[in-house]
């Protein structure tokens, strides 16, 4: 049963690389803004051209 | 779908969405409603980011007049504006009232393809700020600035730029703190199981692991996440006064001395995981307690409505100059719509002065030269030149926030008044079972239930309610408009039996204003004055457009705008004048009004006037609060409505007309000093002395992005007359807090049974804490939700 030593071990040192993790994302500013990012990620990447008609709509025409 | 869109494309602008009343600028098969908005797409057009029309329909806002920038290529004030400076870039961040939607975001965070000396930018959409990194050799941080500005997006630079506070640090570390204690408290929680189960044989073998590893965790939550109660605790002491923190600071000192002396000892299980456990969930309380609404300001003074510099005239020659360096003597130049930022006088021009800020009054006063110009004053019409007098911090406006009129001293809260006696019963307790124990000669169990009662009778559930009741109510309010700073402002409020009133803006909306004309017009002239309106984009031209609401048009020439006057020009072949009495010409009978005059070939017409409209449901609110309250009403203004007025209250109230914002603050300290908790209620900055002082400041506003003066408080003017129901709402919030803490004490007694016997088993200790915790927020939560559909508040 002296394997729960080692095992004892792995989980708290697994258990501080998150805490440490967490730590990092909450200097690092990750939770000051909380709104923008979630629009942000919608945004489509640059296209040259510009679809002239918009949205849902081509989805069904086809 | 696609018919819809172009309907709407045709009769609003492509950029603002805003009516076009027939007066379309056509651009690349686009309509806009003025050359601003055409612009604007014209220079998105040309950097390929029309990608902004897609997210949002007319996704633009309207905008009318570009400020003067160039006090941003002086030094010393760009110094202070910046967050940081190296060789090769420079952050900034500016606060953008414009930021309404996603369009925007995607807008601004794609500045570097218009300008490529512009590294990035970032938005924070709730706060409506942008930060932008550049690199300064190529661009000046007045380039950013136009940039941002001829694309409507104008940012506001005011003086608390400048004084920039910082707050977010103190959120921070109690998200850190409450990490750590959540991390150990899971972690004890996992060692401490197999001895809440019972140990076998095999794990009585980790048992001496797992309470020291319960040690180690207990030390940062005692020394690191507890600190502040011991902080707070000390410092009470040290004012022979005792908060809710001193109780608290003594059980954690408690519960880790015993910890610490089991794990040393090995004489059985400590009390880590209710050590733990404890902290973890008073930092959650406390964490609850100091949300609030970090996108609403609730701190401004006459900073935020200052610009942070002003032009002077030296040797003639223009100069902008922060505001804080100006001198007596220096002379100022105060173009249209500038505010005069110092007392001063007047040396030259034609000084129309909107001093609604000082006082109130919404017309604008006419000062002759060598007469004094009062800080706040807003010119409306041609630049003026005048001279400081007094230095910006000691002018009669500002001279109201700097001396110290606040008298509000130290206001205690229930927690903190119970907390004495809590501590007093607690500490009778505990000497009484040591005693019995001791005189009993079993020293052991002396020291057992000592701890054990101080351990259980934890004012932890105090510590709770509290800030989840009235943070619970906090939401309730916001749902219905109303902003409240923080929870301790809310029992603030519960106490108030006193209302004063502001008139302008508080009592009356500037929103809905209605358009009269003084006499009847045909449509001829109608006509006419419609075809020169148009032309103009002053507010007061738009509102009245809307109201004649005629969509034929003549052509006009010679249409000449006078600031702060009026306009004329050529319709049909007749001159029309259409503004103020200045600009009507000499010699002709005018009606003593307010408003847009209207003159059409020498033969005056009439007026426009725009009467205030007094809010909704007036009179019923007022009948309502005139059984619990004292009301009174100070107004700036003249008392022109005293009739109007007058019949929303009862005859004995006292309302009085033309306060200067210092006679309205000595008011409510004379009320204050005969003994009652005053409920102030104002709009503007003359209002914001008066605000301070009262006991529970609420600012009325119809746009809650707008600015409001320091207050405890934000509320909407369409959710005014819910008022009483708010007043009840935070009144039964405190009888929620007053109930929990009976079961809390019911609690304790079961606790307190077992620990003045000495035989408190920690693991007792670690359940009846969660439970009772969990008990009273499902109580304070369900208590709260019933008051408030009693209230009609959901």
């Amino acid at each position: 049963m002296n394997i729960l030593y080692f095992l004892v071990g792995c989980s708290l040192v697994m258990a501080l690389i998150f805490l440490a993790a967490f730590i990092w994302s909450l200097k690092n500013g990750q939770h000051d803004d909380l709104h923008t990012p979630g629009i942000r990620i919608l945004f489509d990447d640059e296209v040259e051209q510009l679809p002239t008609t918009k949205t849902d709509q081509d989805h069904f025409s086809e | 779908m696609e018919t819809k869109a172009s309907v709407l494309a045709n009769s609003a602008c492509y950029h603002c969405g805003e009516d076009l009343n027939g007066m379309a600028i056509s651009y690349d098969d686009k309509q806009f409603c003025c050359a601003g908005c055409k612009g604007v797409y014209q220079i998105l057009a040309e950097n390929n980011m029309c990608n902004y029309y897609a997210y949002n329909d007319t996704p633009g806002k309207r905008f009318d007049q570009h400020s003067h920038f160039e006090y941003l290529d002086e030094e010393s004030i760009v110094k202070q504006l910046i967050d940081y400076q190296d060789k090769e870039s420079t952050i900034v961040t500016f606060f953008i009232p414009a930021i309404h939607c996603s369009s925007c975001i995607w807008l601004l965070e794609h500045l570097y393809k218009i300008n490529t000396a512009i590294y990035s930018s970032r938005i924070d959409f709730i706060k409506k700020e942008v930060t932008i990194s550049f690199k300064k050799q190529e661009i000046s941080l007045r380039n950013v600035v136009e940039t941002l500005s001829t694309m409507g997006y104008e940012p506001t630079i005011s003086l608390q730029d400048v004084v920039k506070e910082n707050g977010k640090s103190v959120n921070k570390e109690i998200i850190l703190k409450i990490a750590i204690a959540g991390f150990c408290m899971g972690n004890v929680m996992l060692f401490s199981f197999p001895e809440y189960f019972g140990l076998t044989n095999l794990e009585k073998e980790f048992q001496y692991l797992f309470s020291w590893l319960n040690l180690a965790f207990s030390i940062p939550v005692a020394f690191y996440c507890g600190k502040a109660y011991f902080v707070s605790a000390l410092a009470s002491l040290k004012h022979k006064h005792i908060n809710l923190d001193t109780p608290l600071a003594l059980i954690i000192a408690v519960l880790f001395i015993r910890t610490a002396i089991s794990t040393l000892f090995n004489n059985g299980p400590g009390f880590a995981d209710t050590l733990t456990g404890l902290v973890f969930l008073l930092l959650m309380g406390k964490w609850v307690k100091q949300r609030t609404y970090h996108h609403i300001s609730f701190d401004r003074d006459y900073r935020s409505y200052f610009p942070i510099a002003i032009t002077t005239i030296k040797e003639g020659k223009e100069k902008p100059v922060a505001i804080n360096e100006l001198s007596i003597g220096d002379r100022l130049w105060i173009r249209n719509g500038e505010l005069v930022p110092a007392d001063s006088i007047l040396m030259k021009g034609d000084a129309w002065m909107d001093m609604s800020f000082v006082t109130g009054e919404t017309e604008p006063q006419q000062k002759v030269l060598g007469e004094i110009i009062y800080a706040g004053g807003k010119q409306m019409g041609e630049a003026i030149e005048v001279e400081v007098v007094k230095l910006v911090a000691q002018s009669y406006l500002t001279g109201l926030w700097n001396k110290a009129h606040y008298t509000a001293g130290f206001k205690e809260n229930f927690n903190d008044s119970v907390a004495k006696y809590f501590s007093l019963a607690v500490f009778i307790i505990a000497f009484g079972a040591a005693g019995y124990w001791v005189f009993e000669n079993d020293s052991n169990k002396a020291w057992a239930a000592f701890t054990a009662v101080i351990i259980v009778a934890c004012p932890c559930v105090l510590a709770l309610s509290t800030p989840f009741t009235l943070s619970a109510i906090l939401s309730v309010f916001d749902q219905k408009g109303f902003y409240v700073k923080n929870t301790d402002a809310v029992e603030e409020l519960a106490k108030c039996n006193a209302i004063v009133f502001d008139k302008t803006g508080t009592l009356t909306s500037t929103e809905n204003a209605k358009v009269h004309f003084s006499a009847t017009l045909s449509p001829e002239d109608k006509m006419l004055i419609v075809s020169l309106l148009r032309h103009s984009s002053h507010p007061l031209s738009r509102q009245i457009l809307t109201s004649l609401d005629v969509n034929q048009f003549y052509a006009i020439s010679k249409y000449k705008e006078t600031p702060g006057k009026g306009i004329k020009g050529i319709v049909n072949g007749k001159i029309v004048y259409a503004g103020s009495t200045r600009i009507v010409p000499f010699g002709i009978a005018i009606a003593p009004l307010n408003g847009v005059h209207i003159v059409i070939d020498s033969t005056y017409l009439g007026c426009f006037v725009v009467a205030q409209e007094w809010r909704n449901d007036l009179a019923v609110l007022m009948n309502k609060l005139q059984k619990n309250f004292k009301l009174k009403v100070l107004s700036g203004d003249t008392n022109k409505d005293e009739k109007a007025l007058s019949r929303f209250f009862a005859p004995a109230t006292e309302i009085k007309f033309e306060q200067s914002p210092k006679q309205k603050l000595e008011a409510i300290s004379n009320l204050q000093e005969k003994g009652s908790s005053v409920m102030m209620l104002g709009d503007g900055l003359n209002d914001a002395g008066a605000l301070k002082q009262s006991d529970f400041g609420i600012a009325i506003t119809d746009n809650i992005n707008n600015f409001t003066p320091g207050c405890d408080a934000i509320l909407k003017g369409s959710s005014l007359h819910y008022l009483s129901n708010f007043h009840q709402l935070s009144k039964d919030g405190l009888k929620v807090i007053k109930i929990s803490f009976a079961i809390a004490i019911a609690y304790n007694c079961v606790g307190l049974y077992y620990a003045v016997q000495g035989t408190l088993y920690p693991l007792v200790a670690a359940v009846l804490m969660p439970i009772s915790t969990i008990t009273i927020i499902s109580f304070t939560t369900i208590a709260t939700r019933f008051f408030a559909r009693k209230n009609k508040l959901s």
